[in-house]
């Protein structure tokens, strides 16, 4: 008997078992897509809060002042006896070549919480920088429309301001916000650019944004003793470990520390953070990919009993086929054959419903397939339906006739 | 060589079927010979529990016996493997059963040529030899009928006509007509006549008299051993 022929009777059988070949079909589809779908969201966020961190620049460290205020980080009865504020002075030492040749730019950041308003409209950014120019390069921060301040608007303290998206369409929802003037804690500023558009880093709105010259922060806001933070970039992410250290060395002689473990200060680095939240994440995607393992077995739990209902018919079957000369090669290929078939179509239909899955937003975050689900749902799913559906056929032609022709 | 033509078809020696074991164990056959020669109509009688079934299973190679010889044509089937049996089963024998066991929802036609198939007879022979085996137990106009679409003596005749399709030396049949009414009952009888006209050795297991009356000789069974057994002239036209 032909191979050929095997694989029509095996058609047929599929064929004349509608109902059955279409609920294992689907039980292996749902498997599969579901994996794939719930592991791609995983990967998906995950990417999304790494781009999201990535865009705050991974060659940034920033500093902060461990004084209590701002970012006042450890507690307080660890503060060293003499704390001193962050300064210009320190940005200015950190910008030394010669002491911090790992060190591309260092721009001082003072911050306050403020309310901007421009006619009716109202917006109080998450963000709200006086510091340099040097600023926007260390954040990975650029701007599109309009322009950058420069070092001259600093030294002449000119109250110019670049604010982020969010800002904008809320102070301006029609018509362009460059040339407009917005009041910030009723200090009028002249709008002169608008940054690209960096969207969420999962936690907070990286376009509530307004950045302007330190001076005029400082003349008209914050006063000049209280620093928020000084953005350090280093020359490269590779050199980041160095730029780490030579910060250190600059700022402990600029702050006169003896103790290291007594800093008044603190340094926050990009690159850690990405790897704190880069295995949280891996975390969450590990549970979902054990979500998506249960509905795989759910899955194939479905399909094993599809098969054990069956199996009484097919064994009859199976014996009324031995009883007319059925070598038993002829029936275990065809019931192989089958399975095979039922999860191959099964398993498809799921990868194409991942795919087709995954093109859609999940609560904002775009699913990203990773390759290899895609691979071991459909392995996992192809070796389930072979074997529930090829175990009991196997057995059945193991049978003699008679005992599968009474089988019950 | 006179001898060796006369060879009985089949011939069963000191046939024992033991199910179960210790005080529970029952001998379904309790030392059963048995010779039927080629061309012979055997009707095989007996009150339920008999053991008829069990011995025409195992004349059939579908069961194997506790202990005993059983010849198939000269072959002797306990030392065949599992390829050479499913040969024997589909190129020697035609087996009708009471419940008809078809293939569901497969249609008539696929049905006869499935044993053709496993022969790996092809194409259009298969198909011609199929449709020849369904006009000849009258069911040419249903060859595209599934099981369920056919009635209890349709279904019957279908059987019969898969059983005849590899032209089998040795027809069996266990009350084939157990599920039939009459008029299904006496269409299938004269169809096996012409069968057994034609010279196929026929054995027929059944209940009922006017069934054994069509055969040539009759063995009647009593508890796993054989009691009668009486050949007589067909005395009906
Ligand atoms: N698979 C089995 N396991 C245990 N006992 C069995 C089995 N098959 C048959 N028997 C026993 O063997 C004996 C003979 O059974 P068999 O089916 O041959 O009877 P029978 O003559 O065909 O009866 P009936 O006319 O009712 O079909 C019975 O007592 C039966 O209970
Ligand atoms: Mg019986």
């Amino acid at each position: 008997m032909s191979i050929f022929e095997i694989i029509r009777f095996a058609l047929r059988g599929l064929n004349s078992n509608k109902l059955r070949t279409s609920l294992t079909t689907l039980g292996i589809a749902i498997g599969v897509s579901s994996v794939i779908i719930l592991l791609a969201f995983g990967n998906g966020s995950s990417k999304a809060v790494q781009a999201g961190i990535e865009k705050l620049g991974t060659n940034t460290i920033t500093i902060q002042s461990n004084r209590g205020g701002f970012g006042g980080g450890r507690a307080s009865a660890s503060r060293a006896a003499s704390s001193k504020p962050l300064t210009v002075a320190d940005a200015v030492a950190l910008s030394s070549p010669i002491n911090a040749p790992d060190v591309k730019q260092a721009a001082p950041v003072a911050g306050a919480n403020v309310t901007c308003s421009a006619g009716t409209n109202s917006s109080t950014p998450g963000t709200f920088n006086g510091t340099w120019p040097s600023w926007f390069e260390a954040s990975n921060t650029s701007v599109t429309k309009g322009s950058y301040f420069t070092n001259e608007d600093v030294t002449q303290g000119r109250r110019v301001a670049v604010i982020g998206q969010t800002v904008a369409t809320e102070l301006f929802p029609t018509g362009t916000p460059i040339g407009q003037v917005m009041r910030c804690s009723g200090i009028p500023f002249t709008i002169i650019g608008v940054t690209e558009k960096k969207g969420s880093n999962g936690f907070q709105d990286g376009d509530s944004l307004v950045v302007a010259p330190l001076t005029a922060v400082q003349r008209s806001i914050t006063g000049y003793n209280n620093l928020q933070s000084i953005v350090v970039e280093a020359k490269s992410a590779k050199v980041q470990d160095l730029a780490q250290t030579e910060i250190n060395t600059i700022m402990d002689a600029q702050h006169k520390i003896k103790n290291t473990n007594n800093r008044d200060y603190r340094t926050l680095n990009q690159a850690s953070l990405l790897q704190t939240t880069s295995s949280s994440n891996s975390v969450f995607t590990a549970l979902l990919g054990m979500v998506a393992g249960i509905s795989l077995l759910v899955g194939g739990i479905g399909i094993t009993n599809i098969m054990l209902v069956t199996v009484v018919e097919r064994t009859r079957e199976i014996g009324i086929r031995k009883a007319i000369g059925a070598p038993k090669r002829a029936i275990m290929t065809q019931f192989l054959i089958e399975a095979t078939i039922l999860s191959l179509v099964g398993g498809l239909i799921g990868v194409v419903g991942g795919f087709i899955g995954s093109h859609f937003k999940i609560y904002g975050v775009q699913p990203i397939i990773i390759p290899g689900s895609v691979f071991l749902a459909f392995g996992v799913s192809i070796l389930i339906g072979i074997f529930f559906g090829g175990y009991p056929a196997s057995r059945a032609a193991s049978l003699r006739p008679i005992e599968a022709l009474r089988y019950e | 060589m006179q001898q060796l033509l006369d060879a009985p078809i089949i011939d069963v020696r000191g046939a024992v079927k033991q199910y179960g074991a210790g005080d529970a164990s029952i001998f379904a056959l309790d030392g059963v010979d048995l010779q039927v020669h080629r061309g012979e109509y055997v009707a095989i009688m007996g009150p339920s529990g008999s053991g008829k079934s069990t011995l025409m299973n195992i004349i059939g190679a579908l069961d194997n016996m506790t202990t005993g010889k059983y010849f198939l044509d000269g072959i002797e089937i306990d030392t065949l493997d599992e390829n050479a049996l499913a040969l024997v089963r589909g190129r020697k024998i035609g087996f009708i059963f009471q419940s008809f066991n078809l293939i569901p929802r497969t249609t008539a036609l696929a049905n006869v040529e499935l044993p053709l198939a496993y022969q790996g007879i092809k194409g259009k022979e298969r198909r011609e030899r199929a449709l020849a085996a369904l006009n000849v137990v009258g069911l040419g106009d249903r060859i595209s009928h599934e099981p369920t679409e056919l009635s209890g003596g349709q279904q019957q005749r279908v059987a019969v006509a898969r059983a005849l399709s590899t032209r089998p030396a040795l027809l069996l049949a266990d009350e084939p007509t157990g599920a039939l009414d009459s008029k299904s009952t006496h269409d299938l009888l004269d169809l096996f006549d012409q069968i057994n006209a034609a010279g196929r050795t026929v054995v027929v297991i059944t209940h009922e008299d006017d069934v054994a009356a069509r055969a040539k000789r009759i063995v009647r069974m009593r508890d796993g051993k054989i009691i009668s057994d009486t050949s007589h002239k067909k005395v009906s036209a």
